[in-house]
């Protein structure tokens, strides 16, 4: 089978004045589909600048990314637009919802830019929110709804357009425990449930944990990876 | 495609909504230079229709020659002061200028006149039944008086609206009843249809005709018999009247006896020189109104383009984001753009509102007329339309170029 994603000797430098930072240095990976992959590693590692990458946020100064096949390093701006449209999903540490605007419009987002009638936008959007546990909570402004609650507004989003990939940034970093739980929870079960790959930046192991694989990044390089064979709740 | 732009235009409506103050204030330029056309194009259109209604009351494709100015011992008269004009000059002039459709000639003097125990001082014109004509002078009531009249020396008058409601009680029926100018009876046989304001200003409608010979054996008692106050005369066309002018000016040189570097000794002047004054007027007015329209409007741009960048920059974050969902730069220009086109269509709507109070309100209070033209509000509506996105095109851009990953660390 064809891996969702395939990184051959991946490089990127930035140049900032007349330094040059090498933020990857040849990242070699392969995740195939239906992974849970917790991405691990202190500040600075290059995990963030992976997962942009990765996202189809930025691309990459030297190497082959193939996302389900397609040459992402050689596309162009608005075909990877498509590309995150139609195959990527975020869900971010400060949840990034569009302020004064419903959880219902907000989940339709990515619906939106695809072209979808406002009548089916609406239909999956609603549908999207009551797979996070919001049903009822459609009208709400995010200012009314409590951080977990938000996050998981989020989730639905990044759901919504049934991407092949979930890109999670420190999803649970400004949430309490019990939030955290509970996100971590929903995302495990969309991994098990639904198939869908997920990516998870994280430097908490307790949260890595609900993950099947484990990558470790120090300066730029995967130093290491491991795999579990099963899923942290059912081990409970 | 249809549902992105329905959906963005209510998402700018919104966004709109919620700084209602911060909107409005943005409009306001775009209001006051839309009002101010739209209200100084009307009073602009009205007082030109009413120009061009004195132009035309003059009669149609009239040339008038006036006598010249004398020089006696080195003091010059003014206009018309000589007496150089007179009834052969006309019959020649006719004769010679195959252009003319017709020629006509007046004299006047301001004479007491009489009605009963009612009297008014008031011009009185003898004149040549074909300067009726000319002048297109109608009739509400009676008519003209005949050749016969003329060249009897008829004792008819024809009155105008002024001088009828001077002279006469309400209601009182003027057609028949005997005025008297001078101290000689008249018969009042016509009653003249209102013109109005002459482009000079004058009233019009402030005047009696009497036939010319009437005017100068009995009335005015003049010194050399056949000299008029003034000649007219027509064409049939329009475009025939410069050409009509220099046979005049050549007919009447040969008959004055003037040499070649001796200045006329009259004065000729058409409708079209007239009407070239008031369009020059009316000219400079529009130019003016370009110019306040112009800078109302770049005032208006300026305050969008402004209120857009601040919202590019408050907004940075949502830009990163719905680039993260798959916005391409199409999707956030055109959101930009939208929000322009809507504030300035919003501004140009009231403007257009503002525009029409303001020209009903000059009418009301100043008495100015006043028409409000379908093609200005439409004009000064895409006007509004291409300042939104002249003026959009640059914060707009600026949003759609933001790098995504930039934009969602943007704090």
């Amino acid at each position: 089978m064809r891996p969702l994603i395939l990184c051959e000797d991946l490089w990127k430098i930035y140049r900032v004045g007349d330094v040059e930072v090498q933020a990857l240095r040849g990242i070699n990976l392969t995740i195939d589909r239906g992974e849970f992959v917790a991405v691990m590693g202190t500040s600075g590692s290059g995990k963030s600048t992976l997962m942009n990458i990765l996202g189809c946020l930025d691309q990459p100064t030297r190497g082959r990314y193939r996302l389900d096949g397609l040459d992402v390093a050689a596309a162009t701006r608005d075909l990877l637009a498509e590309l995150r449209n139609r195959q990527i999903g975020f869900v971010f540490q400060n949840f990034n919802l569009i302020p004064r605007t419903s959880a219902l419009e907000n989940a339709q987002l990515p619906l939106f830019y695809r072209g979808v009638s406002i009548k089916e936008q609406r239909m999956l959007a609603a549908a999207a929110l009551q797979r996070v546990g919001l049903a009822g909570r459609e009208q709400h402004y995010p200012a009314q709804l409590s951080g977990g609650q938000q996050q998981r507004v989020a989730i639905a989003r990044a759901l919504v357009g049934t991407p092949s990939i979930l890109f999670a940034d420190e999803p649970t970093g400004n949430l309490d425990t019990a939030s955290s739980r509970e996100i971590m929870n929903i995302l495990e079960q969309l991994n098990r449930d639904d198939g869908i790959t997920i990516i998870l930046v994280t430097h908490e192991s307790d949260i890595a944990a609900y993950a099947t694989r484990e990558l470790v990044m120090k300066d730029g390089q995967v130093v290491q990876d491991t795999r579990r064979a099963t899923h942290l709740s059912v081990m409970q | 495609m249809p549902a992105f732009i329905l959906l963005t235009v209510m998402t700018a409506l919104r966004i709109l909504s919620r700084n209602r103050l911060r909107a409005g204030l943005t409009m306001l330029g775009i209001v006051i230079g839309v009002g101010a056309v739209i209200a100084m194009v009307s009073i602009g259109q009205g007082a030109r229709a009413a120009v061009q209604a004195q132009v035309a009351s003059m009669g149609t494709n009239v040339i008038i020659i006036m006598p010249g100015s004398t020089t006696v011992s080195g003091v010059r008269g003014g206009q018309g002061g000589a007496v150089t004009l007179t009834v052969g000059d006309a019959a020649d002039i006719k004769k010679r200028s195959p252009l003319l459709s017709d020629t006509g000639w007046a004299k006047r003097d301001v004479m007491q006149i009489v009605n009963g125990n009612r009297n008014w001082n008031g011009p009185v014109n003898g004149i040549s039944p074909s300067y009726l004509t000319i002048r297109d002078w109608s009739f509400l009531s009676g008519g003209p008086f005949t050749q016969t009249d003329m060249e009897s020396a008829a004792r008819v008058a024809l009155i105008g609206q002024t001088t009828l409601e001077n002279l006469f009680d309400p209601g009182e029926e003027a057609i028949g009843a005997t005025i008297r100018i001078k101290n000689v009876p008249f018969q009042v046989v016509g009653l003249l249809a209102p013109k109005g304001q002459s482009a000079q200003g004058s009233d019009q409608d402030d005047v009696i005709f009497i036939p010319f010979t009437t005017a100068e054996r009995k009335v005015f008692g003049s010194q050399f018999l056949g000299s008029v106050g003034a000649l007219f005369a027509s064409t049939e066309q329009i475009a025939d009247l410069p050409e009509a002018v220099e046979q005049i000016r050549e007919v009447l040189r040969s008959r004055h006896r003037l040499q070649s570097e001796q200045a006329d000794d009259f004065t000729i002047r058409t409708q079209i020189d007239i009407g070239k004054v008031q369009e020059g007027t009316s000219q400079t007015l529009t130019i003016m109104l370009f110019a306040i329209a112009s800078v109302s409007l770049l005032v208006g741009g300026i305050g969008i383009m402004n209120i857009l960048l601040v919202s590019v920059t408050e907004r940075t974050r949502e830009i990163g984001v719905r680039m993260a969902v798959g916005a391409k730069r199409l999707h956030i220009l055109s959101q930009f753009l939208i929000e322009a086109v809507t504030l300035s269509l919003f501004g140009g709507l009231i403007g257009v509102v503002v525009g029409i109070v303001g020209a009903r309100l000059t009418t009301l209070i100043v008495g100015w007329p006043t028409i409000i033209s379908f093609d200005s509000i439409v004009t000064a509506f895409l006007f509004s339309l291409a300042v939104g996105l002249f003026f959009g095109l640059y914060p707009a851009n600026k949003a759609a170029r933001l790098n995504p990953i930039e934009a969602l660390r943007y704090e």
